[in-house]
């Protein structure tokens, strides 16, 4: 039995398709990640798998437990962190600890050894209002209440979403652990080079999954030439290179811009041409691809 | 050297004894496009809240704009253009009508506001969706009409507080042609951003760490400084040195 199984799920508001005809698979003790922009349908996606909604189309299981049908025994089991903050702003950090843990009839005593490596960053302010905490630590306490009857599975919606560099590398390091010690994971996010950081991903775009894989096999899977060009007008190459024979699509990439190039691409022919049209100092180099490149071109087609 | 649209010197902003902002210094000339990054708790928001005329700054000088911070934040206000990382525009007007609301609001007369709106929805080739209801727009387009709104009273900044935050990878960088465009006719953009790869395509960038300006450099500048691959890695260097937990 797998920790998530599911199958053609679909959810429509009013005229709105938020999820279609949706099915993936995650094995126990997998921290799976779902990849895509807003609108994509993450968020409709964890709130059916948190039984909180109930699916137009198809069906789904957590642990086991039809999601219509057992959809009490699957809230016991599960940990949801949704993506606004969630828990009450006037109680202390402390207090909502001690809440959560007796809506699920546990104490925090119980947890603490699960807890402990996220809790003690912030167990320094347990006497602060939730409401007063900054964005970091109030993303620590959300998931320290998250784990505090010990879930077998988790649901992260965008914990990272508006966080910086250095912390969003931090809270994955937390899910990694959290994956050593057997729950299996389910995150979502918009920040492509966080793929990395998962066993498996999904990338999504508007209520559909655009591709499943290892994030490995996800960049191996981009079969097109691609290489990183760059001149001194950087503004005025992107809009040269579009217009090149030899350019399928050129968009900013960082410090250069990527260039998938069909069979006629040639470098040495590409600079040329743009010193022709007055860039004299366009450098062209072989590039890796990303999974975003993989998602733009995915999106493309 | 040409013109600095804004100029800041020590700008200090305390709360009782918590110091958000510790006298901050820097220029940012006209046309540029200015990164402006920093950790969680650095101290951003508060800066540009100060930059924007909604806050007075404890101590410090500075202008933007052609105006005094410590005195003239309606003044500031009145010239500047403004995107908020939440989403501002009424989803239940029209596109024109969000239009001239917003021109409105800037004090701009209906013949202005009407000719300035058509230029505007032209630049965007959205003229066919002027009497589309803003709320059933996809994102992207919602995005981009909120820049062009921002710049309707044709203010010579803007600042654009993580304006790509959960925009999809085509749509980001759609959206970074038009701060291109905008900035290639001479507005000058102020940006926020936590994604990396954004923090170079900025003419320059300033990094913030514990309320203080620790790097304001060109992208390639900062790089060589930190002997650092990517914009990733010098923010990864500087941010991790920082004190003040968030």
């Amino acid at each position: 039995m797998a920790a998530i199984e599911v199958h053609n799920l679909c959810k429509r508001y009013g005229k709105v398709t938020a999820l279609d005809h949706v099915s993936f698979v995650v094995e126990k003790g997998e921290l799976f990640g779902l990849i895509g922009p807003d609108g994509a349908g993450k968020t409709t996606l964890f709130r059916l798998l948190a039984t909180l909604l109930n699916p137009d189309e198809g069906s789904a299981t957590v642990e086991g437990c039809d999601i219509v049908k057992e959809y009490r025994s699957i809230r016991e089991i599960v940990g949801y962190m949704p993506g606004r903050f969630s828990l009450y702003q006037d109680l202390s950090v402390e207090e909502n600890l001690n809440f959560f843990a007796a809506l699920f009839g546990t104490k925090v005593e119980d947890a603490y050894e699960l807890i402990e490596p996220i809790y003690k960053q912030i167990e320094p302010f347990k006497s602060r209002r939730a409401g007063k905490l900054s964005g970091g630590m109030k993303q620590k306490l959300a998931l320290s209440c998250a784990l505090i009857h010990r879930p077998k599975v988790l649901f992260l919606d965008e914990p990272t979403t508006g966080v910086d560099a250095v912390s969003r590398s931090e809270f994955w390091d937390m899910l990694s652990d959290l994956k050593q010690r057997g729950i299996s994971i389910l995150v979502s996010t918009p920040y492509m080079d966080e793929a990395s950081r998962c066993d498996r991903v999904a990338l999504c775009n508007e209520g559909k999954i655009l591709t499943i894989d290892t994030p490995d096999a996800i960049v191996r899977s981009f079969d097109r030439p691609l290489y990183a060009v760059s001149c001194s007008n950087m503004f005025g190459l992107l809009c040269k290179a579009r217009a090149d024979r030899g350019v399928v699509d050129c968009y900013p990439f960082g410090s250069t811009h990527h260039v998938v190039a069909n069979d006629e691409f040639a470098a040495g022919q590409f600079v040329d041409n743009m010193k022709a049209q007055g860039l004299s100092d366009v450098v062209v180099e072989p590039a890796q691809p990303t999974i975003e490149d993989v998602f733009i071109n995915l999106m493309k087609r | 050297m040409k013109e600095p649209i804004i100029s800041v010197r020590n700008l200090t902003k305390r709360f009782g004894n918590f110091t958000a902002v510790n006298a901050i210094s820097f220029d940012v000339e006209k046309g540029e496009i200015f990164g402006f990054l920093g950790a969680n708790g650095a101290g951003k928001t508060t800066a540009m809240r100060m930059l924007c005329g909604l806050s007075f700054p404890t101590s410090g000088s500075g202008k933007v704009a052609g105006f005094d911070v410590m005195r003239e934040g309606e003044k500031i206000k009145r010239h500047i253009g403004y995107m908020s990382q939440r989403f501002s525009l009424y989803n239940d007007l029209t596109v024109w009508e969000n239009m001239q609301f917003y021109a409105g609001i800037y004090g701009m007369s209906a013949r202005d506001s009407a000719a300035r709106s058509t230029e505007l929805l032209q630049r965007l080739d959205f003229l066919n969706e002027r009497d589309t209801l803003v709320g059933s727009l996809p994102l992207g387009w919602k995005q981009k009409l909120s820049f062009v709104i921002a710049t309707i009273h044709r203010p010579s900044i803007v600042f654009l507080d993580e304006p790509t935050g959960g925009v999809d990878p085509i749509t980001r960088r759609q959206f970074w042609e038009l701060i291109y465009e905008a900035a290639a006719t001479g507005t000058t953009i102020f940006v926020t951003t936590h994604y990396m790869d954004e923090a170079e395509y900025c003419s320059r960038v300033s990094i913030m760490v514990d309320g203080e300006v620790r790097a304001l450099d060109t992208p390639a500048q900062l790089k060589k400084q930190f002997a650092a691959e990517s914009m990733d890695e010098v923010f990864r260097t500087l941010a991790r040195g920082a004190k003040r937990g968030e």
